[in-house]
């Protein structure tokens, strides 16, 4: 019985592990048969001809900005969720209630995010992140709308990974830091976030896969289209604006969406697929910093 | 050490009632008298220091000291000097509420939700109620069983207490000759001069242990409060400790609560006994390991319990 056992672990471990390869060969091949550089300079053109098509320089760009925008907000709104639950958490049943708002969020499919995010910017307080039509209908997907709503994707991995570590620091530290005449705020800021850092930081890393990846809240929340400014401020006009991602580009040309460039989407799969397993990466390497530092005992 | 006494033996006096010695009497008394002063069979340990400094000033003293938690009595009416210039080692089997009394000093034992006070401690006549907390903790400081530097580099360790206490951040440059003083002082400074930068985490055992003290002792405390300092640490490095701890006590008042006799007799000049809450002798260490007055100190010190 136990060899039995034993056999079906070792397969299903090596039968993971031919799955990775298996995709990661798959896009490879896929990916550098289609990629060339041109694709990742040039923005998208409509045009039936795909050799007109353009390259998918807008959609990385966008990744990047609705990644940055998720991330920036929720790793202080994280941060300091972490800290009060696991440092104050008064009164019990506030705190037992911010911890079942957090898997609550965690749980939310991103689609049913996107829809509720869509109904709430389109309120017409929020009209400033978007692009608002004549007569006053907010119209409700921007960078910065979809970007909120990427954030509560982070958001529960980044309070799990500093909470976890906030709670790992033995209670004698932070004493030291009392015996040393420090406040509770001073030890919070000079103790315990320094010592949390690393998970911060793998936290983080694991939200912006999240948020790279995802699709239901780009397509909704921020249009899928080229980058579109709204307005003439420079850097916030392109916020309030439309665009799109790796993600849904993907998508759009895909045999499933309406383009037709396999080809291309491929390729914007490939590139995404690095961005993805290169964060991964990072994540491993700062566990592995995080062992080396961790070494309190009791 | 405790895996090396015999098997507990229960030998607890039922009848006689606990008296608890009004301590600076006690030692007036047993001065008067000069007991002699041969040790118990289990205390044969050299003594690490030369003499008792005479007539240290006395710093810190509680006054019918009580601490609760909830209703359970942690530590009874315990009355007790703190004096410069001394070693004054609390010893006593586990939960006796030695630890708590030395915490009850800094008034850490108040992050404890349900631990309460009854009594006076005061520091330099003053109550310790008076003062701010912080300024407190900063004068009376302490080093903890698990060495616990903060996950950051040798020099921002020993500059922690130092930094914040003005409004404005020191720059490094300022707060350089402060650390290195109290890396002196902790006998530290030539092992790790080289590189004050090294991440503080990868020292050894040892190493935390006195960069905790140099760490405590930057911030100019007057008494230092050391629990069980040597318990997690190798012999090699408790002997170094031991010569430092020996050493502070011209500069500060030491307190330090140990489960480990030699090491109380091997370096304190006064030692508490306590005993389920109470302060059962309080004497010099030669009269608490020499010719104890209280049948219970007799029987703790010849391994009977603990």
């Amino acid at each position: 019985m136990d060899r039995i056992g034993l056999g079906l672990c070792w397969a299903a471990g090596i039968a993971l592990c031919l799955i990775a390869a298996a995709i990661v060969g798959f896009m490879l091949f896929k990916g550098l048969q289609f990629l060339r550089p041109d694709l990742l300079v040039t923005s998208p053109v409509a045009s039936q001809d795909q050799s007109k098509s353009g390259g998918f320089l807008d959609p990385m760009v966008g990744t990047l900005i609705l990644t940055t925008i998720g991330t920036a907000v929720a790793v202080p709104l994280g941060v300091a969720t972490a800290i009060w639950l696991s440092e104050y958490a008064r009164p019990f049943w506030l705190a037992r209630a911010v911890e079942s708002g957090v898997d609550i969020i965690a749980g939310t499919p991103s689609i049913v995010l996107a829809i509720f995010g869509l109904i709430i910017f389109q309120q017409s307080f929020f009209g400033f992140l978007s692009f608002t039509a004549e007569g006053g209908a907010v119209f409700g997907r921007s960078f910065l709308t979809a970007g909120l709503m990427m954030s509560l994707i982070a958001l529960p991995l980044i309070v799990a990974a500093t909470r976890e570590a906030l709670q790992s620091i033995p209670g004698h530290v932070r004493e030291a830091s009392y015996a040393l005449g420090k406040s509770k705020s001073a030890t919070i800021r000079r103790v315990l976030i320094p010592a949390a850092r690393p998970a911060i930081g793998t936290g983080a890393a694991l939200g912006m896969g999240r948020i790279a990846g995802d699709t239901a809240i780009v397509v909704i929340l921020l249009g899928a289209t080229a980058l579109q400014a709204e307005g003439s401020t420079p850097l916030f006009g392109t916020l309030r604006g439309t665009g799109s991602t790796l993600t849904s580009y993907v998508y759009n040309n895909s045999p499933a969406g309406e383009g037709n460039a396999p080809e291309k989407a491929y390729a914007a799969a490939f590139v995404l697929l690095l961005i993805v397993i290169f964060l991964n990466f990072s994540i491993d390497t700062i566990a592995g910093r995080r062992k080396m530092e961790a070494a309190w005992k009791g | 050490m405790e895996g090396m006494m015999p098997p507990p033996i229960r030998r607890i006096v039922v009848d006689e009632p606990a008296t608890v010695v009004a301590a600076p009497a006690a030692t007036s008394q047993t001065n008067g008298s000069t007991p002699s002063h041969s040790s118990p069979v289990s205390v044969t340990a050299p003594r690490r220091r030369a003499a008792s400094l005479a007539g240290g000033i006395e710093r810190m003293a509680t006054h019918d000291l009580s601490i609760l938690y909830g209703d359970k009595a942690a530590v009874k009416n315990v009355s007790l000097p703190v004096r410069q210039g001394e070693v004054l080692a609390l010893i006593g089997p586990s939960g006796c509420g030695k630890t708590t009394l030395l915490r009850s000093l800094n008034r850490l034992v108040e992050l404890t939700a349900t631990a309460s006070r009854q009594g006076r401690i005061t520091l330099d006549g003053q109550d310790i109620d008076a003062l701010e907390v912080t300024q407190l903790r900063r004068r009376v400081s302490m080093v903890f069983q698990q060495p616990n530097p903060f996950p950051m580099s040798v020099f921002d360790n020993v500059a922690y207490a130092l930094r914040e206490q003005a409004r404005k951040r020191p720059r490094k440059s300022e707060l350089g000759p402060a650390v290195a003083d109290a890396l002196q002082r902790a006998g530290l400074y030539d092992e790790v001069a080289a590189d004050l930068a090294h991440p503080a985490l990868r020292l050894s055992g040892g190493q935390q242990q006195r960069l905790c003290i140099a760490r405590s002792l930057a911030a100019g405390p007057e008494v230092l409060l050391l629990d069980e300092p040597c318990s997690a640490l190798d012999p090699g490095s408790t002997e170094i400790i031991e010569d430092l701890i020996v050493r502070l006590r011209e500069e500060v008042a030491v307190v330090i609560v140990t489960h480990n006799l030699q090491q109380a007799y091997r370096i304190a000049d006064h030692v508490g006994f306590m005993y389920l809450g109470e302060l059962v002798e309080y004497g010099p260490a030669e009269q608490i390991f020499g010719s104890p007055q209280e049948q219970r100190t007799q029987e703790y010190v010849s391994g009977a319990f603990g």
